[in-house]
């Protein structure tokens, strides 16, 4: 097990492109680092040049004390999951879990072992002698998962594996990748477009954009004190309302700064809806969306309707209707405040 | 709906039997007896002999062209199917500068007219005394059959997801060895594609044989059915015996490999 | 800030590069780039084989004027020129109908793409003895200074067809079936269907196939050295048959080299034709 540094790393393409922007990251010893953003933010190429596929252009990488910025993939002691599973077609499942320890000249009886120790973990002892293209889905998936985990590696690398899993093998194998941390007790380096995977798979979470990291933390941090614009409105579903403060003149708010100009950001669970007249501010119903469990309003402030557009989430059994004027009241304890200009957090 | 699939089997019907009259014509004429062929050969006709087949080998030992052939179209195919496949994967993979030069010069080369280039190849193995030897005619024909290569297979490797390689060098392979155990076996069919192509163009190839053989012991297929010489005029009965002979085996392996034929000619093609 | 001197792991992967390319770049520059400048130096001297007192002397471009002053010279590029005209016009239409069929049928597809690939997978050298099989039976064609054409083109077309079919075929493939389902919905008759969604989404595969085949077409040789010889007379000579008697026959080397520099110019000239014709092709479908 080892930690891992990419420290000031860039990356440009020789068609101008930026992908990574002096990223400067640093992933302890055993924890599960969860990298996320929206295409092209660069993630995917940040865990790359952890892999040693790309090479940065400036700065370098580290694993453990070693910098390895130069050394090609197969000298970096470490194992990777791709979206595609990228399985070898022509080789046996057996063969695919035993094609890493071969090329490091591994003994054939501890290959044996491990291979058959991994298979029976995952569930592959029956599919060992088939080929990939007679899996299933998930058993692909397995089989990539078991590739790594046979290695014994430094650090795991995921480049988006349950993307091409549908959803509901999609939660089951997420929650099988929380054990196997556990288990293992590995560094690992996940990549995922899907906020909400970050939030519970990672230790920690570094949201990404445009090449650069936006902000790392635990996931309730990312959540609850989100450091910019982008980070507040990309981490949570629905994504966080956002505000002129100007708004907030009608009413007393704690810790809100005093100047003007800048942006107020709420999560659509930090509402509730009242009677109009009663709470901070009124709102017209425009669309309301029963999801199960919650009700999803769409809301325009004023009443009137003619001020900017809320979302609030609200308990199932609220009875309310489009067209009709309601208060909303401002959870105090959770608002944010932002500089519209810089996007970064005020308060 | 039904016009139409109708139209389209006549037209059909019509361009395939169109294609196959020559043929007809050919084996036709190779089963008439020769006394028949002076007169406009008949038909089809009767009695039909074997006789020209019979002296292609006893009188003219048909046998060595074809060994000719054999050798060095198999030898041209081994050779650019190898050294090319090696240098296809570097073009289709590896960054490198001077790529887009390389890839520009040979698809330069493989448009040479070969007349271009015959006057000093034949200058050239004259003084290194290779006329009328098999390396003699080998070396000539990776002139078109090496870029060939190159190009198909070049087009082949770009297919292949690159992910694969990826994941072999992650398991600690080198791009050596990840090409020797992982993309080779993959590429097989894009290799064997590029092979019968390389083959059936080198088996068919003329002027360079032509003009870098001096006789029978190292002429090919294609030369020793055009010089076919009879004491009055062209030995006809023989010659379409011949042209039959030397037909068979092409079209044997174009009907065993036709679907792998066909995408290797168009994929090169239409990629461009 | 970024860097732009390549990496340690760039250079190395730079180096096992031009390991794997060296030996197919020695062989071509062997056997092609270096026989191709022999040849252009050699149009620049007088070489004649037959005089061999007259020594290599450098004349500079006087072959050149000769050549552009030689009457065979011009009747084997007019010959040239309408060969490929006529075969390849042939050839695309013939091509483009048994493409159009064969999209449609479904049943017995592979054995009829297998018997018209075996014309084209046979040498041409077999291909012109046949036809010259047929056609000498039959009085007067063959000796005719413009009928001798008509055996030379229909072997040809009979040879060259499949492949250019095939090639449209793959475009035709290509073409997505609900496009024509829109038109049918439009109104639009089998002839308009084909006029405006077939033949523009036709057109790069109609590039390619017309450009390779008159490429290919423009260096003709196997066939008319032994369906015709060139004759009567030199009536059927292409450039690259004048060519080869020059340096063959007559040994005229210099001459000859000038001659092959010549084809290879035109030959050059269509290949960067194509080239910026399909490049351009490519880049505004694609946008």
């Amino acid at each position: 097990m080892a930690s891992i540094r990419l420290a000031k790393v860039w990356k440009t393409y020789p068609n101008g492109h930026v992908a990574a922007r002096g990223v400067d990251l640093s992933i302890a010893d055993g924890e599960f680092m969860v990298l996320v953003g929206p295409s092209g933010c660069g993630k995917s190429t940040a865990l790359r040049m952890i892999a040693g596929l790309e090479t940065p252009s400036d700065g370098k990488v580290f694993i453990g004390d070693r910098d390895v910025t130069e050394l090609p993939p197969q000298d970096r002691d470490i194992a990777m999951v791709f979206q595609s599973y990228a399985l070898y077609p022509h080789m046996t499942v057996r063969d695919n879990l035993a094609f890493g320890l071969r090329m490091r000249g591994v003994a054939p009886a501890v290959i044996a072992e491990r291979v058959g120790g991994a298979a029976k973990a995952l569930g592959l002892d029956s599919v060992l002698d088939r080929k990939p293209g007679q899996l299933s889905g998930g058993q692909r998936q397995r089989v990539a998962l078991g590739r790594a985990i046979v290695r014994e590696p430094l650090v795991f690398l995921f480049d988006e594996p349950l993307s091409n899993l549908d959803a509901k093998l999609r939660l089951e194998t997420r929650a099988e990748l929380a054990r196997l941390h556990r288990r293992l007790a590995a560094t690992m380096v996940y990549v995922t477009h899907d906020q909400e995977e970050a939030l519970t798979l990672g230790s920690r979470v570094a949201v990404m954009r445009e090449g650069q990291v936006e902000q790392v933390g635990p996931p309730l941090e990312v959540y609850r004190r989100p450091a910019t614009i982008f980070v507040a409105t990309f981490v949570g579903s629905p994504a966080m309302n956002l505000l002129p403060a100007d708004l907030l003149s009608g009413f007393q708010a704690e810790g809100a700064p005093r100047a003007a100009g800048t942006t107020l950001g709420v999560r659509p669970h930090d509402l509730s809806v009242m009677p109009a007249g009663s709470g901070d501010l009124d709102a017209l119903v425009d669309v309301v969306e029963p999801r199960g469990s919650e009700l999803l309003i769409y809301l325009r402030l004023g009443q009137t309707g003619d001020g900017p557009e809320v979302r609030v989430i609200t308990p199932p059994d609220l009875e309310v209707a489009p067209d009709r004027v309601v208060g909303l009241r401002f959870e105090r304890a959770r608002l944010h405040f932002f500089d519209p200009e810089t996007g970064r957090r005020v308060s | 709906m039904r016009r139409q699939g109708r139209w389209a089997t006549l037209v059909i019907a019509a361009l395939v039997l169109g294609s196959a009259f020559p043929f007809f014509r050919a084996i036709a004429g190779s089963l008439t007896p020769e006394a028949q062929l002076f007169e406009g050969a008949p038909l089809w006709p009767s009695p039909a002999v074997l006789d020209h087949y019979h002296a292609l080998f006893t009188e003219r030992a048909f046998w060595l062209p074809i060994r000719n052939s054999l050798v060095v179209a198999g030898a041209t195919t081994l050779f650019c199917v190898t050294i090319g496949s090696l240098c296809a994967y570097a073009l289709a993979r590896l960054r490198f500068r001077g790529k887009a030069l390389l890839l520009g010069v040979i698809l330069a080369v493989s448009m040479f007219p070969q007349i271009a280039v015959v006057s000093p190849l034949f200058l050239l193995l004259r003084s290194i005394r290779l006329i009328d030897t098999y390396p003699g005619l080998i070396l000539p024909y990776l002139t078109f059959a090496m870029p060939l290569a190159v190009w198909l297979l070049v087009g082949y490797f770009r297919q292949l997801p690159a992910e694969l390689e990826e994941a072999a060098m992650v398991d600690g392979a080198s791009r050596l060895r990840a090409f020797r155990e992982v993309i080779v076996p993959l590429a097989l069919p894009g290799l064997a594609a590029t092979a019968i192509l390389t083959f059936v163009y080198s088996w068919n190839e003329f002027l360079f044989a032509l003009s870098f053989t001096l006789g029978p012991e190292r002429q090919t297929v294609p030369v020793a059915i055009a010089l076919f010489r009879g004491q009055y005029q062209v030995p006809w009965g023989q010659v379409l015996a011949a042209a039959i002979v030397a037909t068979t085996p092409v079209a044997v392996l174009v009907l065993a490999f036709q679907r792998r034929i066909v995408q290797g000619l168009t994929a090169g093609a239409v990629k461009g | 800030m970024p860097s732009a001197e390549p990496r340690g792991v760039e250079r190395r992967e730079a180096r096992l590069a031009y390991g794997m390319v060296a030996p197919a770049v020695a062989t071509i520059l062997l056997v092609a780039l270096f026989p191709l400048s022999w040849t252009i130096w050699e149009s620049l001297h007088l070489h004649d084989l037959r005089m061999p007192w007259l020594g290599q002397p450098f004349v500079g471009l006087a072959n050149y004027a000769d050549v552009l002053g030689d009457r065979r010279f011009w009747g084997a590029m007019a010959h040239t020129a309408w060969f490929a005209l006529a075969s390849v016009s042939l050839e695309l239409v013939l091509g483009c109908v048994l493409a159009l069929a064969m999209n449609r049928t479904f049943r017995g597809r592979a054995l009829v793409r297998a018997s018209i690939l075996i014309p084209w997978a046979i040498p041409t050298v077999v291909a012109a003895l046949v036809w010259r099989f047929m056609f000498e039976g039959l009085e007067g064609w063959l000796t005719h200074d413009v009928l001798a054409w008509v055996p030379v083109i229909l072997a040809d077309t009979w040879k060259e067809t499949p492949f250019v079919a095939l090639l449209l075929l793959a475009g035709l493939q290509g073409i997505d079936p609900t496009l024509y389902e829109a038109a049918r919905i439009d109104g639009a008759s089998a002839w308009r269907q084909f006029r405006f969604v077939t033949l523009p989404l036709l057109m790069p595969a109609i590039l390619v196939a017309l450009i390779f085949r008159t490429m290919n077409a423009f260096r003709v040789f196997d066939l008319i050295y032994v369906l015709t010889g060139g004759g009567p007379g030199t009536a059927t000579e292409p450039i690259a048959l004048y060519t080869f008697n020059s340096l063959m026959h007559n040994l005229r080397f210099g001459y000859g080299s000038t001659l092959s520099v010549l084809v290879f110019l035109v030959t050059f000239a269509l290949a960067l034709g194509y080239i910026r014709l399909l490049g351009r092709e490519l880049t505004e479908t694609r946008s």
